[in-house]
């Protein structure tokens, strides 16, 4: 229990921006590059940093949008590469950036398992184990040989959500995944959760729902404008941030306005 | 960008990936490689019940036209039968612009999947690539009935055919990376891409005899890779041999060339792609 998963050291990122706007045509940029017209300036997503997520433990990350939370996720799950420092993870990971990601829509329930099994790194075999476990878990029932075109928002939500959470990681990334289903798949939802913590599941969450986060973590980090506000125990780090919504709130607008990172 | 032992993964920002780390990864997601390639061929097969089918009517339908065309209208001297000609490279020709154009649209297509898990982003490229190669051999079973029909012989030359797919499709492979990492970056390279393969489809003897054409643009003909490529899949089928020394050379070369070349610009592009996907 007293080692780290997640070790973040001066992690910062950049994005490269073109300064005549994105250029998306080939034509375009062999005649901006010929004329040497082609400046970029860099936008900083994420600045500077460096926390630790124990083994076990449940941080929750909130901030205003555009912070850099998906950002931070993306550098955890290896997907996008820090610009400077260096992130170290122990553990298999499971990211759930968004539920659904790599869906076919012409395939069935059935088939989509083992897909998205694959894409989150595990064999035929494995999910065939699994497959069971999930086909309950989504209470999709006969629909599961349906085509998923066929099904409603809710059950490629819950489809989405049993594969997920099945694979069995020792490293779960959610980014704002928590509010799917009905109250009582919500209900069913954070079981799972609190399952994983009892296993001692590194979780780390992205949600702007402020009480789903005191429910679930147990640590919290604030981002604000892609650098670390506070980090600490739950009560206390949001105690905080409220404070300071509510001083924005309550302050002329204007100063609200954060440099928004590419989602 | 990342290494990657059994559960440790080390996000550093001065790592490199080198291109043995990529095959390592690339290894280490063969199942999801197979997953790609099964769902390339469900999806394409399931729709409908004639999914299975129109593979294999396609050419046919396509034979019934140009065999009219070409027989009827324009004549070509010494072709014959004009068919097995025509589709023994056509179909190869099909397989290479399919290929190329899918994997573009795919990579695109793919760029939010890229931005939510880590997958190494080639393998998209090589599944499409290995279902096509799948596909042109299911397209070549009309080919040979065809054959049947019309009484051409079948050699054993075709059993040189897995070794010509095999070469062509590693060619295919190397185009397809240069082209869909370019794609990434540039919306207008597919459309232009599709107006180059028009332009190849004449500038390669698919249709039309390599005695037609005037000596004087002979090189044009010559320096042209498919024209060597796809000779590797007509010849023993159509003349019914092994293709010739300089022609297996020639393709063998230009298949690693294309594949290193189209590797290493995707290679270096793909560290920058999800600035543009």
């Amino acid at each position: 229990m007293n080692q780290t998963s997640i070790q973040f050291r001066n992690v910062s990122l950049d994005f490269k921006l073109a300064n005549q706007g994105s250029i998306t045509s080939f034509k375009e940029w062999a005649i901006r590059g010929l004329t040497r017209k082609l400046t970029y300036r860099k936008m900083r997503a994420l600045n500077d940093l460096t926390f630790d997520v124990p083994s076990g433990a449940t941080l929750g990350i909130i901030g205003h949008n555009g912070a850099g939370k998906s950002t931070l996720l993306r550098i955890a799950a290896g997907i996008l590469q820090p610009s400077e420092g260096v992130a170290t993870m122990r553990g298999e990971i499971a990211p759930i950036i968004e539920l659904g990601t790599g869906f076919e829509f012409e395939l069935s329930g059935r088939e989509n398992i083992f897909f998205n099994g694959a894409l989150l790194g595990r064999s035929w075999g494995d999910m065939n184990d699994r497959v069971n476990e999930i086909i309950d878990f989504s209470e999709l029932g006969d629909f599961i040989e349906q085509p998923i075109r066929t099904y409603s928002t809710g059950m490629v939500v819950r489809l989405a959500f049993a594969i997920a959470t099945t694979v069995d990681p020792s490293i779960l990334l959610l980014d704002e995944v928590l509010s799917v289903g009905d109250q009582r798949f919500q209900a069913k939802c954070n079981r799972r959760m609190m399952d994983f913590q009892d296993r001692g599941v590194t979780t780390v969450l992205v949600s702007h729902s402020l009480s789903a986060i005191k429910r679930i973590c147990n640590s919290c980090l604030w981002l604000d404008r892609g650098k670390v506000r506070a980090i600490g125990p739950v009560d206390e780090v949001l105690a905080e941030y409220s404070d300071w919504v509510e001083a924005l709130n309550g302050a002329p607008s204007g100063g609200e306005i954060s440099a928004r990172a590419p989602a | 960008m990342i290494e990657c032992s059994a559960t440790v993964l080390v996000n550093d920002a001065d790592h490199r990936v080198g291109t043995l780390e990529e095959l390592r990864d690339l290894a280490r997601h063969s199942h999801l490689l197979a997953s790609l390639v099964r769902r390339d061929l469900t999806v394409r097969y399931k729709r409908s019940v004639i999914g299975f089918f129109w593979t294999m009517l396609n050419p046919l339908l396509l034979m019934i036209i140009l065999t009219v065309v070409f027989s009827a209208l324009f004549r070509f001297e010494g072709v014959e039968p004009y068919a097995v000609y025509f589709l023994s490279e056509y179909l190869v020709f099909g397989f290479f612009t399919q290929t190329t154009v899918t994997s573009m649209t795919s990579l695109a297509w793919n760029g939010g999947l890229m931005k939510k898990v880590r997958v190494p982003k080639s393998v998209f490229a090589i599944s499409t690539t290995i279902s096509g190669l799948i596909n042109l051999c299911l397209a070549y079973i009309p080919l040979f009935a065809i054959m049947l029909v019309l009484d051409a012989p079948i050699r054993p030359a075709v059993f040189f055919l897995p070794v010509a797919f095999l070469i062509i499709g590693v060619f295919t492979l190397g185009v397809s990376l240069l082209l869909s990492a370019l794609a990434v970056y540039f919306e207008d390279v597919s459309h232009m891409y599709q107006v180059a393969t028009i332009g190849l489809m004449y500038m390669t003897p698919i249709i039309y005899p390599i005695s037609i054409i005037p000596p004087k643009y002979l090189w044009v003909i010559r320096a042209n890779p498919l024209t060597h490529l796809f000779k590797l899949a007509r010849d023993p089928i159509y003349l019914g041999q092994l293709p010739a020394g300089h022609v297996i050379q020639a393709s063998v070369i230009s298949a690693v060339v294309a594949l290193v070349v189209g590797w290493l610009v995707f290679h270096r592009l793909a560290r920058n792609f999800y600035q543009h996907l």
